[in-house]
């Protein structure tokens, strides 16, 4: 259930374009035509699936406060969280050429269509940003940091997908020139977006929540439930 | 402008408007999107990526010579990840309340493509002094596009620049909100900061001709 939750939150609630705009150079240059937006899609789930429960690892044995505490006692008071960008974007990057190196020996026809994208992907703010929440939100489990790093990317792949869709559909429209190309994109992204907030009830039951998002900015609505998480999490143990 | 020749002067007003990062070089939208709730928020973080790409863009600058091309990516990556470090505990210990609004952002000034974008295609093949003055110029622009949209956001979304009523207290109703006014939430919500920044392009697509896409 706990997976199940995660998941659809993921993809629909917490998309990484549309509710915090995550990897939106790369969804913006990458999204002229389906056939590339699908490659890039893929890519960037396959890498948010492998660095999201590495840095997971990383995180819980290494970086948090009192995490080193597996070495002996005299370790526990050590907190390295302020090292946490620099590991993460350091396994970031090795995993990419990693991950690329291994593609290119097993299969060849994979790192055709994946193989220009998976450099790109290094700096894509999507991939550094899935560990960063993963961090911020305090994900539990490792099993969980799998799931959140597989459903971030579909849900990823899904945005890209659909606005490549769109452009493409769009070339024969009549937009005003000024706007054409980079503008029009942006607006029809915000509209989507919109759509997508009408999911934000889906998992909450609703009444409360939706009344209270007009009133506050996205990071603090993230917040929010960052803590309604944790009271949930808080009255199930009581339960128990 | 006597310490800076024409063609320096130009590496930084470029930026600003004709080659603007964000509305025309496309790169970087993912912070200034999210953050921009708030003036104040917008401010710092235009701030941040000052100080990162001018120094990162002089240090890179400096190591140009030694760095072997096969692994400049992750040179690049662990330069703007060390100051990114600086930046972020400098956040934290002066002003944390902020660093809390902007949460994963600062770290995300890392992979900002602006970074990047810069660092491989002006620092590698540049003079630190030149390199220093293009790293001011291209943030400077993305500050000022920053600017403008938490301007807008915060004005029209709560009715407050940098948190001061300058349109008169809602729920005592003075000012405009004793003509009936009210604040727009939705433009605190994230989508707007998506079509606020569509109009800017089209406000300035529509008044420089030379930059419209066929």
């Amino acid at each position: 259930m706990e997976h199940l939750e995660l998941f659809f939150k993921s993809i629909f609630i917490d998309n990484m374009i549309f509710a915090t705009f995550l990897g939106m150079c790369s969804y913006l240059a990458v999204s002229k035509k389906v056939s590339t937006a699908v490659g890039l899609g893929a890519a960037v789930i396959f890498v948010l699936a492998v660095t999201v429960p590495l840095n997971w690892l990383l995180d819980q044995y290494i970086l948090q406060p009192g995490a080193l505490r597996w070495l002996g006692p005299e370790y526990a008071d050590y907190d390295l969280s302020f090292l946490s960008f620099i590991l993460f974007i350091a396994t970031i990057a090795t995993m990419v050429q990693l991950v690329e190196i291994v593609v290119e020996k097993f299969s060849p026809s994979l790192y055709n269509s994946l193989g220009i994208f998976l450099p790109l992907i290094a700096v894509n703010c999507a991939i550094l940003g899935g560990s960063l929440f993963m961090q911020a939100r305090e994900i539990p489990t490792l099993g969980l940091a799998l799931n959140y790093g597989v459903s971030s990317g579909i849900g990823w792949f899904l945005a890209i997908l659909a606005i490549a869709a769109i452009r493409e559909k769009i070339r024969y429209s009549n937009v005003p020139a000024p706007l054409r190309g980079l503008g029009i994109t942006f607006i029809i992204t915000g509209l989507m977006a919109i759509g997508f907030m009408s999911f934000g009830g889906m998992l909450t039951g609703g009444d409360e929540e939706t009344s209270e998002q007009t009133e506050t900015a996205q990071i603090e609505q993230v917040q929010k439930q960052e803590e309604d998480n944790k009271l949930a999490e808080n009255t199930t143990t009581i339960n128990e | 402008m006597g310490l800076l020749s024409k063609k320096d002067a130009k590496l930084i007003t470029d930026p600003l408007a004709d080659n603007n990062p964000i509305t025309i070089q496309v790169l970087g939208i993912c912070s200034a999107l999210a953050i921009t709730a708030e003036l104040k928020a917008s401010i710092v973080m235009g701030i941040s990526v000052m100080a990162v790409l001018g120094i990162g863009n002089v240090v890179i600058s400096l190591m140009r010579n030694i760095i072997p091309s096969k692994i400049r990516i992750i040179v690049q990556l662990v330069v703007a990840a060390a100051l990114v470090i600086v930046v972020d505990q400098i956040l934290k210990a002066f002003s944390y309340e902020l660093s809390k609004t902007l949460s994963v952002f600062v770290g995300l000034i890392i992979t900002n493509c602006i970074i990047m974008g810069r660092f491989e295609a002006f620092a590698l093949g540049n003079g630190p002094w030149r390199s220093f003055l293009d790293g001011i110029g291209n943030a400077a622009g993305y500050a000022i596009i920053l600017v403008i949209v938490g301007f807008f956001r915060e004005l029209l979304g709560s009715g407050t620049l940098l948190g001061f009523r300058v349109l008169g207290d809602p729920i005592e109703k003075t000012g405009l909100y004793a003509l009936g006014y009210e604040n727009n939430g939705f433009m605190l919500l994230s989508p707007m900061a998506l079509i606020v920044v569509g109009v800017i392009i089209w406000v300035q697509r529509y008044k420089n001709r030379a930059l419209i896409e066929d």
